[in-house]
């Protein structure tokens, strides 16, 4: 969920991209969200990569994690010093090949990267939403991107690609809308979050709400509550790690020093290390955004929400061919969570594939390279427009 | 098509399976026969694999499968969810081999399970004149690192459907080259001079 992850560009790029935008729910309409309030009108951020093929049949739709954006891969301006968060996956040649595919990736609603979140202006009162900003689900999040793709007049996608909160938004269209949907391919990702996602989840909000320049949510003409923003970014990353990778990327190092100096200061590796990225974070990202989010990833429960509890009972009107992925060391959404969507899809007749990957790096092994993730996706998407 | 282009084996397994029908691959490897079998005979192929490296090639082929044990994996499917399931030179290596085909036996209609033959002449010829437990081209494990720890004779797969309770449909007694590409069937004495056994087993 660290997207912009510092990584060197890798192979060949997709080149300039365009942030483009779409409106819908204009007066007198409105988006009817889960909590059954509404929200209008909604604007959605998105990027395409590749070519639409004249049968519309080579649709893959890309859906970001917790702080990602719709700028998946290449450069908005030559200039730019970092390309899209999942670059090294998409692009020509690559792993989602942007050659075959017309790759869409849209910005979810509740963010703020372009999409209506609690930072743009409610018509109503003309000023940002703040904490008026509804509760959105995973399932509002989707909704909206399913307008987006009718806008676009596409009516089949042949693969769903996301991990962590992305991969929920790929399990819920599956779920929301079967017969759309040929693929789809869940990575580092689990059907509901467990007591220990919640409670990280928690942390990371009370620290924002702790801070005095919160002021309820509302704080866009003043001081932005950048302090409890980072502390729950430091919280974040210590999930997206783990114990080993933390082990061998910082073990007990000093930052800049060689004996301690008994003082409050990041001494060690690590805390500079978590410093620097809440630092980061508070650049790109909101506070308010930071808090509907991690809400929504908390009230996902497809089990729950489709099939009265049982997760077999929600999968049952899935048609999609599944290549469901896991990672050893991640202990956000740890491998045991994956094989139990994978024993619900198989109970269903449905077909799915499992792969456990093993690697250190914790959750957020997903956005790092891997030539076994980019053989998985390419092989995988291949089978599956070979049989459209 | 021929199966030439398969393992002297495999190509066996191959001309025993129904066209369109469902199979299952337990220990399922790189998915050479499922792939085979999907691509000739229009099956619907599900496998299951330990090892994460075989997994990903299984994925490239295009072959559906599942890491995990097979008797774990076996467990969530419904009874008679495939046709057949196919235990290609692994039943020699599992703690419970009846249990293995039980679960087999109720997941699929037939089962088809290949084994080295440890009645092989070879084998008994190294172990009396040696001394030494035999290590074979079929075997070539030494007794302190072999993963094959349930090794059983042609004989002994016969005695064991009585014990377990299936029904043997078919048979074949082979003997393959060094590259295992080519082989012929064996029967003369089969139980002394075929290297692999491979049996198509049903419902009592």
């Amino acid at each position: 969920m660290s997207e912009y992850i510092d990584q060197s560009p890798t192979g060949a790029s997709i080149g300039i991209v365009e942030k483009q935008f779409f409106t819908f729910a204009k007066p007198p309409e409105r988006l009817k969200l889960e909590s059954l309030a509404s929200i209008g009108p909604v604007t959605i951020a998105y990027e395409t990569c590749g070519t639409l093929n004249p049968k519309k049949s080579n649709v893959i739709l890309v859906l970001h994690a917790l702080s990602g954006d719709s700028h998946m891969a290449g450069y908005y301006d030559p200039k730019d010093t970092k390309p899209g968060w999942w670059d090294i996956m998409v692009g020509p040649g690559k792993g989602i090949d942007t050659d075959k595919y017309f790759v869409i990736c849209s910005n979810i609603i509740g963010s703020c990267a372009g999409s209506t979140g609690p930072s743009s202006i409610d018509p109503e009162t003309d000023k940002e939403y703040g904490t008026n900003f509804p509760h959105i689900t995973i399932g509002d999040m989707v909704k909206a991107q399913k307008a987006l793709i009718d806008h676009l007049k596409i009516n089949s996608i042949l693969s769903l690609i996301g991990g962590s909160v992305g991969g929920m938004q790929v399990l819920e269209w599956c779920v929301r809308y079967p017969d759309m949907v040929k693929s789809a391919i869940p990575l580092a990702t689990t059907t509901r979050h467990s007591a220990l996602a919640i409670a990280f989840n928690e942390v990371a909000r009370q620290a924002i709400m702790a801070d005095p320049n919160w002021n309820e949510g509302h704080y866009y003409s003043g001081k932005k509550p950048d302090m409890g923003l980072a502390i729950a970014r430091m919280i974040g990353h210590i999930t997206y790690l783990s114990d080993e990778s933390m082990r061998l990327k910082f073990g007990r190092k000093l930052q800049n020093r060689s004996a301690l100096s008994f003082e409050f200061g990041a001494e060690f590796q690590v805390e500079s290390y978590l410093q620097h990225q809440g630092n980061k974070f508070i650049e790109r990202f909101d506070a308010n955004s930071f808090l509907y989010i991690t809400k929504a990833a908390d009230y996902f429960d497809l089990a729950a929400q489709y099939g009265s509890g049982s997760l077999v009972k929600a999968f049952s009107k899935c048609k999609s061919k599944f290549l469901v992925i896991s990672y050893t060391s991640d202990w956000l959404y740890p491998t045991y969570q994956s094989k139990e969507m994978v024993k619900a899809m198989k109970k269903n007749d449905l077909d799915v594939s499992f792969c456990e990957i093993d690697a250190q790096w914790g959750h957020d092994a997903f956005l790092l390279p891997s030539d076994r993730l980019d053989h998985l996706i390419t092989g995988f998407l291949r089978s599956v427009s070979n049989d459209t | 098509m021929t199966p030439d282009n398969l393992r002297y084996d495999l190509e066996i397994i191959a001309s025993w399976i129904e066209p369109g029908s469902k199979v299952l691959g337990l220990g399922c490897g790189e998915g050479d026969l499922l792939f085979w079998l999907k691509k000739e005979k229009n099956v619907k192929e599900r496998g299951i694999e330990i090892e994460e490296s075989k997994v990903v090639k299984c994925i490239e082929k295009g072959i559906s499968v599942l890491q995990g044990d097979i008797n774990e994996e076996m467990e969530d499917y419904p009874d008679n969810a495939f046709d057949y399931a196919i235990c290609s030179q692994t039943l020699q290596q599992v703690y419970e081999p009846s249990n293995l085909i039980h679960s087999m036996m109720r997941v699929a209609k037939m089962g088809v399970v290949s084994f080295p033959n440890f009645g092989h002449i070879k084998v008994r010829m190294q172990l009396a004149f040696t001394g030494h437990a035999p290590v074979t081209r079929e075997l070539p494990y030494s007794w302190h690192d072999t993963p094959n720890i349930r090794v059983l004779s042609l004989n002994d797969f016969q005695k064991f459907s009585d014990q377990v309770g299936f029904k043997i449909l078919k048979k074949a007694a082979i003997n393959t080259n060094n590259t295992q590409r080519h082989g012929k069937m064996v029967t003369f004495m089969p139980n002394l001079f075929a290297t692999y056994g491979i049996f198509l087993i049903g419902k009592e």
